[in-house]
């Protein structure tokens, strides 16, 4: 970007830029070069792609809606960073990373603080892993949403980089006591979440890349929280404290958000695995099929508990099923590409997939979801997604 | 020679020398105080102070009910509402407030003082944070007007949904094929 530039290159480019013009003023009609455009120092996606995230605000104050990945129009399974999904609170906050320390403290034997250079040192390690929010398809029970990106565009899913979280708490040496984790970002509304111990240790890491890059903005620059498998929420991002305690600290987002409500008034608690589910990506809904003949239905499958293990595709509304191929690699709680060939004859039809992770854990149709969460639950929907493609090729939502 | 060994006595390298890589700077008392909004539901966390919502009245008036309203009804479809919604949990149409939902007192306290006024978060001293908690709590009718919230009383106010979570039974859909 230009501001990276040194300032006696700037000015090269400057004085470039006004030579070029001077010259161009001279000549007459010169016959268009046919020699490729230049080189440049931050690359673009060409002009005629035009795949946008939707934003969405949820209340009059900017900064507290989200914005949703047009998964239709992806490929693979690595989400470009400045299409991954986003979700904030209290907007995007503007951290200069030289400035940035994290606090870790509490029930520790020495409470330090870090800089991003401090955490850089440490030993490193990238991971592939979906990132979904936990109110993804919030509505969806209730109302079919008519595309994939509306539907489904809470998720994304990353190459991230940064140290294991259980190299930094080791560090600060934890003690016994310590059960619980507030981790807790720079944004406006300081946005925190009780995190276990148990999880900090096993996967958690401190990601300060995505995709081979520093962070987005958008994404937590210069520190994110990364919990692979779990609900988006808790991957707090700009983190700037770790305090672990004994006890959660029932934080506004982990009790009045995020909860499950169930049909008996309960509220399941704490729910942070995001379960496995599958969605067809293509043909999905507001696409349209060019005629009869071969089409290739292609997907996502993701679960929090593990590696999706099949996925499996109906083109006649649930009266059979067959297998999907997996895209390698088929990584544990990141995002698996599925394809299955078809010839469609031209008929109106129903397709829909179902995924299956190495647990064991089947996707739940939609009725079996609501038999038994029931219509208000909201957050952690994962039902079957069907999609009805009409006889004239449009798909929509069935 | 002399320094390292000097060093080497500090207490400082003795506990770095624990440190299997010795990154990072010993947090001191003013880094912990800078980032402390932490409140839990048993009151640690609270800093002394109080307020009544009598006078948290003025304050509501002043900083939050250009976006929550007059009487914390909110703005539909663009500031949530702070009352309604009691024993509304099972019906069709649930409405989660901070009356109907939130299950403890200290949690509205640490998100009014961390997250509110929307645009000038922590903005409220601690006896204003009190104040307007107590008065989010009286329009909701869980607390009196002259009653007092301070560090001791403000985590023993009962909320209606105390007892409403439970833990994650996931997974809780059995799925059959
Ligand atoms: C400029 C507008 C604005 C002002 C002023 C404001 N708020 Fe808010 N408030 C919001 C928004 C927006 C949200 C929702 C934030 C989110 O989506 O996470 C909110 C959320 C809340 C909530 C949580 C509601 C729920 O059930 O989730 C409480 C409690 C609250 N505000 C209290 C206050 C208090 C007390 C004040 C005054 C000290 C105040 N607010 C001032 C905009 C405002």
């Amino acid at each position: 970007m230009t501001e990276e530039l040194t300032p006696p290159r700037r000015r090269f480019l400057a004085l470039g830029a006004s030579l070029a013009g001077a010259v161009v003023a001279c000549r007459k009609a010169p016959a268009p070069s046919e020699s490729g455009a230049h080189m440049r120092g931050y690359g673009e996606r060409s002009p005629h792609e035009k795949s946008v995230r939707v934003v969405r605000e949820l209340t009059k104050s900017l900064g507290t809606g989200s914005s949703r990945t047009p998964l239709g129009e992806l490929h693979g399974i690595i989400t470009p960073s400045a299409l991954h999904f986003e979700r904030h609170h209290s907007g995007v906050p503007a951290l200069d990373p030289a400035a940035h320390r994290l606090l870790v403290d509490g029930l520790v034997e020495r409470p330090l603080t870090f800089s991003l250079d401090d955490l850089k040192r440490f030993p490193s390690a990238s991971r592939v892993c979906f990132i979904e929010c936990g109110g993804n398809s919030i509505g969806e029970p209730g109302a079919n949403l008519p595309d994939v990106q509306k539907s489904h565009g809470l998720l994304s899913c990353s190459e991230w980089t940064g140290v294991p979280l259980s190299i930094v708490l080791k560090e600060a040496g934890l003690k016994p006591e310590a059960t619980w984790m507030i981790a807790e970002g720079a944004d406006a509304g300081r946005m925190s979440r009780s995190i276990p111990v148990s999880k900090a240790l096993d996967d958690a890491f401190l990601a300060y890349a995505q995709n081979g890059e520093a962070l987005r903005p958008e994404q937590g620059y210069p520190l994110r929280l990364l919990l692979p498998g779990w609900e988006g929420n808790t991957n707090v991002k700009w983190l700037h404290r770790l305090q672990l305690v004994d006890q959660p600290a029932m934080s506004a987002k982990e009790t009045a958000n995020y909860t499950d409500l169930m049909p008996d008034g309960k509220a399941q608690q704490f729910t942070f695995v995001m379960e496995a589910r599958s969605v067809i990506t293509r043909p999905s809904g507001g696409q349209k099929l060019a005629g009869p003949g071969f089409h290739e239905i292609t997907g996502l499958a993701w679960s929090g508990y593990g590696k999706i293990a099949r996925v499996e595709v109906s083109t006649d509304a649930g009266q059979t099923w067959a297998d999907a191929e997996l895209q390698a690699p088929v990584l544990s709680k990141a995002a698996v590409r599925f394809r299955y060939p078809w010839r469609w004859d031209g008929k109106e039809t129903v397709i829909a997939c179902r995924c299956t992770d190495e647990t064991g854990y089947l996707q739940p149709t939609r009725d079996e979801f609501i038999a038994v969460r029931g219509l208000n639950s909201g957050y952690h929907y994962n039902g079957i997604k069907p999609w009805r493609v009409n006889a004239d090729g449009t798909v929509t939502h069935a | 020679m002399l320094s390292w060994l000097l060093l080497l006595c500090s207490a400082g390298v003795i506990a770095a020398q624990s440190q299997p890589y010795g990154f990072g700077q010993p947090a001191t008392a003013a880094d912990t105080a800078q980032k402390d909004l932490t409140v839990f539901p048993n009151g640690k966390g609270l800093p002394s102070g109080k307020g009544t919502a009598d006078q948290g009245a003025t304050i509501y008036k002043e900083k939050c009910a250009e976006c929550h309203n007059e009487k914390g009804e909110g703005r539909p479809g663009q500031y949530p509402a702070l009352v309604g919604g009691i024993g509304s949990l099972t019906s069709a149409k649930p409405l989660k407030t901070v009356g109907s939902f939130w299950p403890h007192a200290t949690t509205v306290w640490d998100y009014i003082r961390r997250a509110m006024p929307f645009d000038h978060p922590r903005s409220l001293s601690a006896d204003e944070a009190y104040a307007v908690t107590a008065f989010v709590l009286h329009l909701n009718g869980l607390v009196e007007r002259t009653q007092e919230l301070n560090e001791k009383t403000l985590p023993a106010v009962k909320m209606p949904n105390r007892d409403g979570f439970v833990p994650d039974r996931r997974p809780d859909i059995k799925s059959k094929r």
